[in-house]
Order: C-alpha cells, then sequence, then structure tokens
C-alpha cells in the first residue's frame, strides 16, 4: 500500500538512486537554511502577534505547552520513522502508545516515574515486537496488522487497568493512581531577563525572548530525552553501518539480502525499536503531560505523529518539524485561543498570497489562482470578524496540518520499498 | 491430465481454504480469551456459557443484527476503497457529518414519506461523498496521501459538528443532552418483526444493507468499472497501460466510499428512537468497519459474518459486565481475531503454493520418467 500517492508526482520523478532529496531542483535543507526558515517564521509571528494583538503567539507560555504538546507526537512520528525506514508500514503506533501510557501507570505509581518510562517503553516494544511477527516473519499486511494492534493495544490497555488499577488508593477501572512529576530543568540565569524583555512588548524582541524562555526553561528532562532521541536517531539511522543496512531494507530488501545483510532481523530491530519510541510517547503523555494513566489519553496522537513523518518526507528533522508545527497550532487553543487562531489567519491568508506569487513564477498558473483564492479567503474571514469560534480552535492543527500538506506533499518521497512484502530468497 | 479435471478440484481446495483460515483464526482467539479468563481466575466453560445462553435470546438477536446493519454498511465503504488500494479511514468523520447534516435538512420539513426518507438519505450520501471527495481531490492533486488527509477530516469533522451542533442544537428531553430537533414521523422507517419472539424490531434499513452489498458485488464483480477498479488496485502501472485513468478511479472511487459511508448513521437515525443526531450518537463505528472489512476480505458475504460476529461479541459484553467480568476482553478477542485471520490465511497460502509446487514438480518428473525410455528405444 503506498502512502503517497505517484499518480500525481510530475513527470520528473525522482529516481531512489539520486539519494534522499526528492526535488533536484532545490537546495538540500542544510542547517543553514533550516535557521533562516526559522527565523523568517519568528519575524513573520511577531509581525503579525504585533499587527492582531494576539501576543499568545509567541509568549513563554505557547511555547513551551507547544514544547510538551509535540513531544508524544514527534515520538510517534520518530517511531514511524524508524519502521517505515526499514520497509514496514506501521499504523498500530495507536495502540503501541496506549500500552506505553498504561505501561507508564502501572509501573510510574509504584516505582518511580523512571521506571513508569522505562516500563512504558517495554510495553510499547511488546506490541512492536507482534506487528514484526506479524508483518515480517507471516507476511501479513501492514496495514491489517496494524489496524489489529490499535484494537488489542487499547483492549489490553483497558483490560489491565481494571486488573491494575481498579481499588488502588487514588486509581480507579480507567486511571491510574498519580505518578510523582520528572524533574524541570531550565537554563540558568535566562528566566529572570528574559521575562522583563518578554514583558516590555519590543517589537521581535520580545518575542524572540518569549520564544527562547519557552524553550529553555521550565523544561521537563523527559523533553530532553525524547529530543535527544530524535537527534540520535538521525546518527543512528544516517551515520552508522547498522543504519545504512537499515535504510537499505526500506529501500531494496533483495539488494540487501544479496550484500549479506539480514534483512529479517533489521526489520525486526526497526519495527520493535518503532513500538518502543511509541512506547517512550505514551509514558510521557501518562507521566509528564498527564497526572498518571488515563483511559483515552492519547486521543489519536499515534495516528497525528505518522502525519507529522510524512510531512517530514521521512526524515528525522522533518518530522520534528512536523510535530513542532501541530504542537504549536495545538497548544494555542489553550492561550486564549479564539483570539490566537483568529490572528493565525491573517498569517494563513498572508503566506498562501506568498505562496500563489511563487506558483506564478513557477508558471503553475491554476495551482497559483487556487492558492490565490484560498489566501484571499482567510484575509476576508480575518477582516470580517473578530475571533474565531471555540469549536474551530481546536480543528486548527489539523486544517493546518492538511493545508501544509496540500502546499508541500510533492516533493515527498517514501522509502521505496515501504509497506511491500518481502520474503528471504523469493528474489524480485 | 486435462484442464477440465483439474478445476473443480482446485475450487474445492479454494473453498477448503477461505473456510478454514477464519474458523482456524476463532478458535485461536477463543483459546488466546480462555488463557486470559483463566489467568484472572475466571470460569472459562461456565463464562462462554452464560455468553452463548444471553445471545441466543430473541432480542439480543434483534439487538446484534441491527448493530451489524450499522457494521456492515461500515465494513462496505472502507472496502470499496480497499479493493482499489484507498485507504478511507475517514469513514468515521464522513458517516457522523452525513448523518448530522441529514438529520439538520430532514427535521426542517415534512414530505410524503417516500419522499422524505428518500431526501433524508440522498443527504446524507452527499455530504458523505463531499466530505471524502476532500481527500480525493488532494489526493488526486496535490499527492497527499489519503491516509492522513482522512485522519485530519476525522478531527475537523468532529470539530465541525461540535460548532454547528451548538448553533442548531435543542435539548433532549428529559436529559441535559443536547441534538438536532427530532424529524417528523414522515421521516421514520418501520422497523421490521424479524426475529420471532423478539419485542425488538430490526431496523428497516437492513433491506438497503443488503442491497447495498449485493449492489457492491455486482458493480465490482460484474462491470468495467469495477473490472477498471480492482485492476487498478492490483497493479497501478497495468491499469494505466490498459488505459484506466488513474485519477478519475481514485475520485470516483473515493466519492462512491464517502456516499456509502454517508449510509452508515441512517439505520440509527430513521430506525432509532429519538430521529434526532445528538451529542450521543453512535461513534468510532467507522474504524469497527476497517476490522470488519479485513476480516471479511472484502467479500460482501463474509463482511455480513463478521458483521454480526463484532455485534454479537459486543453483545455479549453486556452479559459479561453483569457477571463482574471485565468486558474490555471482547476488544482483545476482537484484535485477536482480525489479526489471526489474516495470519492463518497467509499461512493457508503459503501451504497452498508449496503443495502445488511440489504437485507440478512430481508431475514432471513422472512425464520425464515416462518419456525416456521411449528415447532409449529409437
Amino acid at each position: 500500500m503506498s502512502l503517497v500517492d505517484s499518480t500525481s508526482t510530475t513527470a520528473g520523478a525522482p529516481d531512489p538512486k539520486d539519494g534522499p532529496t526528492p526535488a533536484r531542483r532545490l537546495p538540500k535543507a542544510g542547517l543553514p537554511l533550516v535557521l533562516l526558515a526559522i527565523a523568517a517564521l519568528i519575524l513573520l509571528l511577531s509581525i503579525v502577534a504585533a499587527v492582531t494583538g494576539a501576543e499568545d503567539l509567541t509568549s513563554s507560555g505557547t511555547i513551551g505547552a507547544a514544547l510538551a504538546l509535540a513531544i508524544p507526537i514527534g515520538m510517534a512520528g520518530l517511531g514511524g520513522l524508524w519502521a517505515e525506514r526499514a520497509g514496514v508500514v506501521n499504523i498500530g503506533l495507536e495502540g503501541m502508545m496506549i500500552l506505553g501510557t498504561w505501561g507508564a501507570g502501572w509501573a510510574g505509581y509504584q516505582w518511580g516515574p523512571w521506571t513508569g518510562v522505562l516500563v512504558g517503553t517495554l510495553m510499547g516494544a511488546i506490541g512492536g515486537l507482534l506487528h514484526a511477527l506479524a508483518t515480517v516473519t507471516f507476511g501479513v499486511d501492514h496495514i491489517v496488522s496494524g489496524v489489529a494492534i490499535n484494537i488489542l493495544g487499547l483492549g489490553a490497555a483497558q483490560f489491565l487497568s481494571v486488573i491494575a488499577f481498579e481499588g488502588v488508593p487514588g486509581g480507579g477501572e480507567s486511571q491510574s493512581p498519580p505518578i510523582a512529576d520528572i524533574a524541570e530543568i531550565s537554563v540558568p540565569g535566562l528566566a529572570g531577563p528574559l521575562l522583563d524583555l518578554q514583558q516590555k512588548q519590543i517589537f521581535l524582541l520580545s518575542d524572540l525572548a518569549g520564544v527562547v524562555r519557552g524553550l529553555a526553561t521550565g523544561v521537563s528532562l523527559m523533553t530532553v530525552v525524547a529530543i535527544l532521541l530524535v537527534i540520535g536517531s538521525y546518527f543512528v539511522l544516517w551515520r552508522t553501518a547498522f543504519g545504512l543496512r537499515l535504510r537499505s531494507c526500506g529501500e531494496s530488501p533483495v539488494a540487501a539480502e544479496s550484500l549479506g545483510v539480514n534483512v529479517y532481523l533489521m526489520k525486526y530491530a526497526a519495527v520493535i525499536a518503532s513500538g518502543a519510541f511509541a512506547g517512550v510517547g505514551g509514558a510521557f503523555l501518562a507521566i509528564v503531560a498527564g497526572n498518571g494513566y488515563r483511559e483515552g489519553q492519547t486521543a489519536g496522537r499515534g495516528f497525528i505523529g505518522l502525519a507529522a513523518m510524512i510531512f517530514g518526507n521521512w526524515r528525522p528533522g522533518g518530522l520534528a518539524a512536523g510535530a513542532g508545527l501541530f504542537g504549536y497550532t495545538d497548544s494555542l487553543q489553550l492561550r486564549r485561543g479564539p483570539e490566537s487562531v483568529h490572528a493565525l489567519l491573517l498569517l494563513a491568508g498572508v503566506l498562501l498570497i506568498a505562496a500563489a506569487v511563487f506558483l506564478v513564477v513557477r508558471r503553475r498558473m491554476v495551482a497559483a489562482l487556487v492558492t490565490f483564492v484560498a489566501g484571499v479567503l482567510f484575509l476576508v474571514w480575518y477582516a470580517l470578524t473578530d475571533t474565531v469560534p471555540e469549536q474551530f480552535t481546536t480543528m486548527t492543527p489539523y486544517v493546518t496540518t492538511l493545508l501544509v500538506l496540500a502546499l508541500a506533499s510533492q516533493r515527498l518521497r517514501m522509502p521505496a520499498a515501504d509497506g511491500l512484502p518481502y520474503r528471504r530468497g523469493q528474489g524480485a | 491430465m486435462s484442464v477440465a479435471t483439474a478445476a473443480p478440484r482446485v475450487d474445492l481446495r479454494r473453498l477448503g481454504i477461505t473456510i478454514a483460515a477464519p474458523t482456524l483464526a476463532i478458535v485461536f482467539s477463543l483459546l488466546i480469551t480462555a488463557l486470559i479468563l483463566i489467568s484472572t481466575g475466571d470460569p472459562v466453560m461456565s463464562t462462554l456459557d452464560q455468553v452463548w445462553a444471553y445471545g441466543k435470546q430473541p432480542r439480543v438477536i434483534a439487538l446484534t443484527v441491527n448493530q451489524a446493519t450499522t457494521y456492515y454498511l461500515s465494513a462496505l465503504a472502507v472496502a470499496i476503497g480497499f479493493r482499489m488500494n484507498l485507504f478511507n479511514i475517514g469513514v468515521d468523520g464522513q458517516y457522523r457529518l452525513a448523518a448530522f447534516a441529514a438529520a439538520v435538512v430532514g427535521s426542517s420539513f415534512e414530505l410524503p414519506k417516500p419522499l422524505h426518507l428518500f431526501v433524508i438519505v440522498l443527504v446524507a450520501m452527499l455530504v458523505g461523498a463531499m466530505w471524502a471527495g476532500i481527500a480525493a481531490v488532494l489526493k488526486v492533486t496535490r499527492g497527499v496521501s489519503e491516509v492522513i488527509s482522512t485522519i485530519m477530516l476525522n478531527a475537523i469533522a468532529t470539530a465541525l459538528i461540535a460548532f454547528m451542533l451548538r448553533e442548531v442544537a435543542v435539548e433532549v428531553a428529559g436529559s441535559n443532552n443536547i441534538g438536532t430537533k427530532p424529524i417528523a414521523e414522515s421521516g421514520a422507517l418501520p422497523g421490521i418483526p424479524l426475529i420471532p419472539e423478539s419485542p425488538l424490531e430490526v431496523f428497516g434499513f437492513i433491506v438497503v444493507a443488503a442491497l447495498a452489498g449485493v449492489a457492491y458485488t455486482v458493480v465490482l464483480g460484474r462491470t468495467r468499472f469495477g473490472f477498471d477498479l480492482r485492476a487498478t488496485g492490483h497493479s497501478e502501472s497495468a491499469a494505466v497501460a490498459s488505459g484506466v485513468n488513474v485519477r478519475r478511479m481514485v475520485i470516483v472511487s473515493m466519492l462512491l466510499s464517502g456516499a456509502v459511508a454517508g449510509l452508515v448513521g441512517m439505520p440509527q437515525l430513521l430506525g432509532g428512537a429519538s430521529r434526532s443526531y445528538s451529542l450521543d450518537f453512535p461513534a468510532g463505528l467507522g474504524f469497527t468497519g476497517i476490522a470488519i472489512a479485513l476480516l471479511g476480505r472484502n467479500n460482501a458475504l463474509g463482511m455480513a459474518f463478521s458483521a454480526l460476529l463484532f455485534s454479537f461479541l459486543d453483545a455479549s459484553s453486556i452479559i459479561l459486565d453483569i457477571n463482574d467480568i471485565s468486558k474490555e476482553i471482547v476488544l482483545i478477542m476482537q484484535g485477536t481475531i482480525v489479526l489471526s485471520v489474516v495470519v492463518a490465511y497467509e499461512l493457508v497460502r503459503r501451504y497452498s503454493i508449496v503443495a502445488e509446487q511440489r504437485r507440478v514438480s512430481r508431475q514432471l518428473a513422472e512425464e520425464q520418467a515416462s518419456a525416456r525410455p521411449k528415447e532409449v528405444s529409437t
């Protein structure tokens, strides 16, 4: 099953041999370019904040919440990355995440938060093992297995929580007793001066202070660990022989086999790791974002993590950006949502019109017209209203993801053998 | 050995495979369930006995059939996508939005009965198709994976319904629930007393569900369109080579899937007691539909059996709860069935391939053996 539609890619469809960047005409997204993009985004946000008066767009509270909301999605996305880089589609991330929340709740309230993280990770890994068993050993369709694991994970967690938490003080049929918090850390000496700066309402400077303060103060240690996991995944997958072998299984398992790679082993390792990362995401939800296991805690974040990974073009940096975008738009609804999201309409309108201009330069007139009309509609909506209805704020992250994907999707390239069955010794 | 004698034997074997795999899977998941029951210290046999005794009461059978009707429609919607390798996770959002729109439109006027019903169902199908169509358009014009876009559209539908429900809602009598205005009597679909001795009637919409199943089989199996659709699902490049317009097929099949998804909420809306869309309108049917379509292997009859099985298990959770056995065991059982049925199919398929290879090689060896002496003699 192909996750990205091949029919709509343009005639110059990227050749897998060209390496990971899909569009040759665009420069590779190196560090300078990424930093430039981030700077431009902050500048844009502070302009919008100044124009609309929606200070929460760049307040440290929003940024801090965004970071915390982005982590579980990023962890699920990382799980998706490991599995799909080895050629196994993992739609069961949601179920593995649910297992992770239960594991974290069960061990967390008894033996402390870090044991909770460990057990949550292990529970996720068990889900991954099941997926690997079904897809690699038994050759089951990856989507089918994933759907089954989602049902199983949900059922198992609910079943186990009745057994483990009912009758325990502070716990119940659908929730674990509270878990102790994981320590928060701050970069020393930053909080005070940045708060002053943020409150002075100077254009750009205060916004910048808000962003830095949100990222550098009161960050849970678990968040730091999660970010290190993303960076570590990049190094393992792209800078080690093991990672090369693992990725070769996702691009061409037959070629990998002919070079002596144990494809089954690699796929097993990748899918178990995938489940473990989803478990970390679940543990984060239970311990850091929440105060213990709660039924329905994941709320589809496993699927959204998968979306973040596709959005990020099956790359760690990209998926982090996707998770960040989702976390940011999600956090806005918590911080005077109707007003902040209303300000975002202006940003969306301006960005769409900029994209339309870009498309005109590229001589893609129809696309340009559609994009332009959409942009104008957003601006009209912004101009005619003062706030956005409360319910609309909850859909912001989803609409944003959809919009961004619609603008960027054609540049994406999934691993060539992603989701395809593979049997050892049975050639192409 | 001629082809004519081989064909029926192969068919028989295929039938054996088709029946063996799900049976194996159900036995396996019963085993798992038994193991779980043992590990929690519950008596296995008496629990199963009680579930069976409860499940065969006429009222419970009617309940099971009603639930299966909605499951079946949901599975059909998912299966249309599956046959063309499209994964419509968005059935959930599509049917809820469709049911909501149909409830609003249906309650705003009165018409003679058949016409009123027809309009309500038509609105539901159109809205379902439209919501699925967004994902289809994004896919063919912008290459957005339908897996992602339909997940997003589900969440957007939830927020949209919450917003619009607040705008149009009235309080449901006797509760703090809010819902749309009830549809007038002319929009009610009478039930059918299908199950003897049951105080509960079966949704009249079961007829539509059955017809949809027949239409599904005929359109996909017996028409040019169905052939193109399945061909695209099997091999897109082959379909393109034979002149299929893949983009058009994506749009049409997604619209069809969405239109059928629009029907999912109808049994409840037209046959239920309240005839309105309220906060407690059943949700999540789209996801169950995915599991049922997978279990029924996208086959109209297979999905009907799977839908009945799933809704029977759902119903049995009530008696489990009464007996103080955690009803979540039903979810574990459902998940295990889905997973083990596909594993069973795969194992049986591999076995039959190996058996076929052995048979052919044996035949070749025999032919060679009988050919050799001739060579020597000449």
